[in-house]
């Protein structure tokens, strides 16, 4: 058991104060315009509801209704964070229903959905919010029977006294909202988990399979209008006069104007990223009304800078990787020395393409603006930010800005940048109604934000006793290297080179799911298999070999990983894949990264069918600490895994004059049902250590698996995303 | 402008639409049935997949002159109380992530089961992989589809 301070001291987000109801209230407004139903089957509602703290709230039945502090998109946090708060309140599951809280950082600190970071950041905090509140509940229960705390115990929602009487929560609720919040709580033993580490379902499951609103998109208010913004068609471009006579006189549409939504003046922060911040707006009755004028509108457009093209910036980037920067970004022993010593040079560029997020929900956000206030409601990763931007564009202060996170149609980071919150409240300002912003799928995909385009030179010298004595690693990226200074295999190499060059460019960018990793993973794990190929060891037991050396004598300093914890995840996926084992016409190839706090090694199958790979399987062994919702955390890896694959086989953003060539799906090309892997199975290390997400890692390592099983099919190594148009494509059909 | 009668869920809904708006949209912005999903607008990605005549159609490309007096099934009219197999089967699986194309996925899957009883893997592939499913719970889906077809 472990004893720990609630800092209730400090302004807490566990004392409920006056303001604390009203503040939850503000949650329901949006409910109450799309109405997802609130009921579980077989669960009363209680007559009456007790605020414990502004994480749970208890019916006089019973029933727990537990808020999830953060953003939820599809990464599952609205299950796996409340059931951490269920186990410390030891209450039974069934009992609990889930609700997004509103956006109260006060209260709830960290509501931000990135990098992988919640259940990380949030242990602590969830686990005290329902810790304090069962001790709460206890204390109410000790005076009400006139005995010590001590001589209580609970167990699902009960509270039992050493005598065999018992009262379940909902009786003492009432008399525990006065109960002092207790200033250190005692926290459960993993080994007492009931809820914590139990496949749990989706806490939206059922309205999700229903059809029940709950997107941002589904919001609907009396007297709401919908707006379209018109962007430049390139970037480098922006507005310049708009013709809207024909656009006017069609039906439904009320006004056409252009906005700025970042004046000079206001402090953009950085998730402002916006590649066009004037725009024309088109603003009318209904979608397809909208949809249809907007075609009729006539825009003269001027270029403010540049325009880039995909063979333009590809070339830029090609000449970085032959530039020496002016300071390494990380230098161990003396490379230059290793490599002119050299028996053996490898040397292998890899390039990946700028990507789009393509969330299935494209952007779009609900505001109702008023000189008294601004409501938003929508989807967005980052709304305390939001809130800072609208309440410095609009002129209202923050407290008179209130955001409501809806469930999102994905994030994968694009959510990040809520300029589509901000301009929703640019245009609600200005046409003084509640309106509803909508992008196309065509707004969406050339709107910006991308995954930037990355290239990286990898040489490892060999020297002539056959042992790898230095890498030097050169990257280059749009705004950005991909290169992480710090990271595997640094700290297992004695010479050791990192270089980094950024190319400026008006096209934008931003992180996209597993930021840099997606990219360095396939990159580096693709030229450790060549690396290890060269050396006639094994892929795996070279990989071991180099973490034995980062564990035992380092190089260095800052290596940023563990590498007890990298060898336990290669260790378990060898062990269950059964590598070294030969099966006739199957072709392996593994991988293995760590990122955003958990570990992932990945070995996958492939047979050639009609000359075409087919993924048989992939194996997925993960280090990401106590694992809070087993089912959860495998769906999380089968999606990254299938995410990972996709992209580094088929997708790609290009441009020719700033313009993007890709729009929409039928020439942006994601991964489909038939191209998923037939099986993937995931196993994880248990080793009781703080929980770290799943949410990105799962991505990063599988491309490079799929790149070293194809090698070992075809004998080629495959260096330049997406990789159909250096391979064949992948179907198992 | 013109005056339709929808034949939706088993109720008749009148309204006054543009004949071209696609059916989706008049789901979604006059009638508030909001459960069928915009996802492309070109019938690429099966998120606003609807039944028409018992068949999986994309709305978003379904003109309201080209719907006629046919049988329009939404997820929302799926069954009564979310209990159609493939609902259950869904939920059993706990196929979905962000949720978003799941209704556009039950819609393709409900009609490939009340055609093919009993489907292989192909038939899965060739039925759904018009419905793109951006968080990639591809494999659920499947399982999930074998696992309707087995309570049937």
């Amino acid at each position: 058991m472990e004893i720990i301070k609630t800092h209730y001291n400090r302004r807490s987000f566990l004392k409920v104060s006056a303001a604390a109801g009203g503040g939850i209230m503000i949650g329901f407004n949006w409910l109450m315009s799309c109405a997802p139903s609130q009921e579980k089957a077989g669960l009363a509602m209680p007559d009456e509801w007790f605020d414990i703290n502004a994480f749970l709230k208890i019916g006089n039945n019973g029933v727990v209704t537990i808020y999830s502090p953060n953003p939820e998109i599809g990464q599952n946090v609205k299950t796996s964070m409340p059931m951490i708060v269920a186990e410390e309140l030891d209450v039974d599951w069934a009992n609990v229903l889930v609700e997004q809280a509103p956006l109260n950082t006060v209260k709830y600190t960290r509501q931000l959905a990135g990098g992988s970071q919640s259940l990380r950041q949030g242990w602590k905090s969830l686990r005290i919010a329902g810790a304090s509140a069962r001790r709460m509940l206890m204390e109410a229960a000790a005076k009400q029977w006139q005995v010590s705390v001590a001589e209580l115990t609970t167990d699902k929602g009960i509270i039992k006294h050493t005598s065999g009487k018992s009262v379940g929560y909902g009786e003492v609720a009432s008399q525990a909202v006065s109960v002092a919040v207790p200033e250190e709580i005692p926290l459960k033993d993993p080994k007492d988990f009931k809820i914590i580490g139990k496949a749990t379902k989706n806490v939206d499951g059922k309205k999700v399979i229903k059809g029940e609103p709950l997107f941002g998109l589904d919001v609907q208010r009396e007297g709401m209008l919908i707006a379209m913004i018109v962007h430049a068609p390139a970037f480098g471009m922006r507005p310049k006069s708009v013709d809207d006579s024909a656009a006017r006189s069609m039906p439904g549409i009320k006004d056409v104007f252009i906005i700025t939504t970042l004046p000079d003046g206001i402090e953009a922060q950085w998730s402002d990223v916006n590649a066009f911040k004037e725009l024309v707006v088109i603003v009318g009755d209904n979608t397809w009304n909208v949809m249809q004028a907007k075609k009729a509108l006539n825009i003269e457009w001027e270029t403010v800078s540049a325009p880039m093209s995909t063979g333009s910036y590809n070339k830029a980037l090609s000449e970085l990787l032959e530039k020496k920067a002016d300071t390494p970004a990380r230098k161990d022993g003396n490379p230059d020395e290793a490599f002119k010593k050299a028996a053996k040079v490898i040397e292998r560029t890899y390039s990946a393409p700028f990507l789009s997020h393509n969330t299935m929900e494209p952007m779009n956000f609900f505001a109702h603006v008023t000189a008294d206030g601004a409501e938003l409601i929508g989807p967005i990763q980052t709304p305390e930010f939001l809130r800072k931007t609208v309440s410095s564009v609009i002129g209202l202060p923050e407290d008179k800005v209130t955001i409501n996170m809806t469930r999102q149609g994905g994030g994968f980071g694009r959510r990040l940048y809520g300029h589509f919150g901000l301009e929703a409240a640019v245009i609600s300002k200005k046409i003084n109604a509640p309106v509803k912003v909508v992008y196309t799928r065509e707004d969406d995909m050339t709107q910006g934000t991308y995954r930037p385009a990355y290239k990286v030179k990898y040489q490892a010298a060999i020297d002539k006793n056959n042992n790898l004595v230095g890498i030097k690693i050169r990257g280059a990226g749009i705004h950005e290297s991909p290169v992480f200074a710090n990271r595997f295999p640094a700290g297992a190499v004695d010479n050791y080179l990192v270089e980094n060059h950024a190319l400026e460019s008006n096209i934008s960018t931003g992180a996209w799911r597993a930021p840099r990793s997606n990219f360095m993973a396939i990159a580096e794990q693709c030229f450790l298999d060549e690396v290890a190929e060269a050396l006639g060891k094994d892929p795996i037991d070279f990989r071991l070999e180099l973490l034995e050396r980062a564990a035992t004598n380092p190089v260095g300093q800052n290596n940023d990983y563990d590498p007890a914890r990298y060898a336990g995840v290669l260790k378990l996926v060898k062990e269950k894949s059964g590598w070294g084992e030969k099966k006739n016409g199957v072709h392996r190839g593994v991988s293995a990264y760590f990122c955003h706090n958990s570990y992932v090694a990945q070995v996958l199958d492939i047979v050639m069918k009609n000359s075409k790979p087919v993924i048989q399987k992939v194996w997925c062994a993960v280090d990401c600490g106590i694992v809070v919702n087993p089912e959860g955390a495998k769906n999380q890896l089968e999606g990254g895994i299938v995410d990972g694959l996709g992209h580094t086989l088929y997708s790609e953003m290009t441009f020719t004059d700033g313009k993007p060539d890709q729009t929409n799906f039928h020439n942006y090309k994601l991964i489909r049902n038939s191209e998923a892997p037939l099986e993937i199975e995931c196993f994880f290390v248990e080793n009781g250590v703080d929980p770290t997400g799943l949410g990105e890692p799962g991505l990063p390592p599988a491309g490079a698996a799929l790149a070293n099983a194809l090698y070992a099919a075809t004998g080629k190594r495959l260096t330049t995303q997406p990789f159909y148009k250096e391979e064949m494509t992948i179907s198992p059909m | 402008m013109a005056t339709f009668k929808l034949k939706i869920n088993k109720k008749t809904y009148s309204l006054e639409a543009d004949p071209s708006m696609p059916l989706l949209w008049a789901l979604r912005d006059l009638l508030g049935l909001t459960g069928t999903k915009y996802g492309c607008g070109i019938a690429q990605c099966g998120a606003c997949t609807v039944h028409l005549n018992g068949e999986a159609v994309r709305s978003c490309s379904l003109p309201l002159s080209a719907v006629g007096d046919g049988e329009v099934v939404t997820i929302e009219g799926l069954s009564k109380n979310g209990d159609h197999p493939v609902q259950k089967a869904w939920e059993e699986v706990d196929v979905m992530q962000c949720g978003y194309c799941q209704a556009g996925q039950i819609m393709s899957a409900a009609a490939l089961l009340s055609k093919n009883p009993n489907p292989g893997d192909e038939d899965i592939y060739n039925a759904m992989n018009g419905n793109i499913c951006r968080c990639g719970t591809y494999l659920r889906i499947r399982e999930a589809i074998k696992k309707a077809a087995a309570m049937k």
